[in-house]
Formats: C-alpha cells, structure tokens, sequence
C-alpha cells in the first residue's frame, strides 16, 4: 500500500501555501538568524576598534572593488536568470527550464572562481583569517557565505539534471521545488548585496 | 510569499544598492581623481536604470502569476 504526502501541490488549510514553501520559509528564517549573529558581531567588533581596517587605510583599499563588483553583477544576473528558469516551468517550457537554471549554475560557478582568486591573492599576500579582525570577519562572512553558493549549486544542477524527471510526473510539483530553490537562491544573492557594500565599501 | 514577490523585493534592493555604489564610486573619484571609479560609478548608475527597466518588464510578463 502507498501512502501519499499531503500537501505537496495544494495548499495546506492552516499555512495556506504547499508544505515546501513553508519549509524552505522556516529554514531562511534561520539563516537569517545565522547572519544577522555574524553580522551584529561584524558591526560590535568594527564600533569597537579604533581604525578600520586595523593596518590603517580604508576597505576599499584593502579589498579588491572592481572584483567584488563584477561577482555583484553576476549574482543579481543568477537571480534573473533563476526566476526566469522558474516562469519556464508555470510556462510549461522544460527545454528554456533547462537553459536557464545552466545558465544560473554557469553564474554561481563564475562567482567561485572570482572568490578564488581573491582569496588566492589574499594568502599570497600573508592575509589569512588570523591575521586581524578585519580578515577573520571577511573570511568568515564570505567563506560562509560561500558555502551557501556551493549548496545552491548542488541544489540547483540537481533539479536541471535527476531532478527534472519529475516534470514528466508531476509539472506542478516539479515547478514548486524550483520556486523553492529559487527563493533560495535569491536569499544567498540578498546576504551577498548586503556583504559587499559593508565589507568591500565602507 | 511567492518567488514572483521575492524577485521583485529583490531588484528593488539591488537598484537600491546600485545607486548607493554609483553615489560611492563618483565620491571615489572626487576624492582620488581616478578615472577608473567615475567609469565604475556611471556603471552603477546605469544598472540602477537597468533594473529598473527589467523590474518593470518583469512585472508585465508575469502579470498573470499570483504574489501569493
């Protein structure tokens, strides 16, 4: 005998949304909670010390602008291309689905590879996470925040490859899990629009 | 909250922000006189216009999609 899921298309009585998207709500609620931790202590530690960075100079001398700038660029451009991927799917479009969640892992993969390079200088420089205060909070807010690209692109080349054979069972169910990756997705996009003007600008 | 809201709150704050980094790039400039953060400073402002534009075609195409 087969037990279904409730709830996976139709909208639960009480929440009134499927119960993925009140998951996927639940678990940003606590990621919020895990940044805005980092980020408060971000902005305690940084009132706190007499110069900052410690070394002397400003941040947008430390860290490299025009870097942080272009991987802005291409995380708001994953975002478009994410939702542009999921109104493929309310379209009924696999084949432009397909085209555009690529197109969105292509972007998140471009983002890494410009943080290596950073970092890479960076280290190549002395620079690590206990060098100063300033470093072991870049480290951590972006190397987090890097892990989360990571976990989106698992999430995400999932759905463009194993995953997307659900379209063929059921297209409703398939479409709501690529809106909740793409909420997802546009979470990690919003921490890093935060990031860049507080660490790589003020 | 759909992920049609979620985008549109989305470019709201990244226009927000690319106006915020051109008004930062041309006080660079006035600051340093280099010609590399008026160039990133026209390019901040012309994504804010950029987005702009593409949030409001993003409204028109998905007219038809709940915010729900």
């Amino acid at each position: 005998m087969e037990t279904a899921i409730p709830h996976l298309v139709e909208p639960h009585p009480v929440t009134g949304i499927p119960n993925g998207k009140f998951g996927i709500w639940l678990f940003l609620a606590s990621e919020v909670m895990l940044f805005g931790a980092l980020f408060s202590s971000y902005v305690l530690i940084r009132v706190g010390a007499p110069h900052w960075p410690p070394e002397g100079g400003l941040s947008s001398e430390v860290l490299n602008v025009p870097l942080g700038t272009f991987n802005t660029a291409v995380l708001i451009t994953s975002s478009i291309t994410m939702v542009l991927a999921w109104a493929s799917c309310k379209m009924g479009s696999l084949p432009k689905f397909k085209l555009w969640m690529a197109a969105t892992v292509g972007l998140a993969l471009v983002f890494l590879v410009v943080k290596y390079f950073e970092y890479s200088d960076k280290f190549h420089h002395g620079h690590f996470p206990s060098h100063d205060n300033f470093y072991g909070i870049y480290f951590v807010l972006t190397g987090l925040h890097g892990l989360h690209i990571v976990g989106g692109i698992v999430v995400n080349t999932y759905l463009l490859t194993f995953g997307s054979k659900l379209w063929n069972v059921d297209r409703e169910w398939f479409t709501n899990r690529v809106e909740n990756a793409g909420l997802y997705w546009h979470f990690v996009d919003l921490v890093w629009i935060f990031l860049f003007p507080s660490l790589y600008l003020l | 909250m759909s992920l049609k809201a979620f985008h549109v709150f989305f470019v709201v704050i990244s226009t927000l922000c690319a106006l915020g980094f051109g008004g930062w790039a041309v006080a660079d400039y006035q600051r340093t006189g280099r010609g590399s953060a008026l160039l990133l400073g026209i390019l901040g402002f012309a994504a804010a216009a950029a987005l702009v534009w593409y949030g409001l075609w993003f409204l028109r195409k998905l007219k038809n999609v709940s915010f729900l």
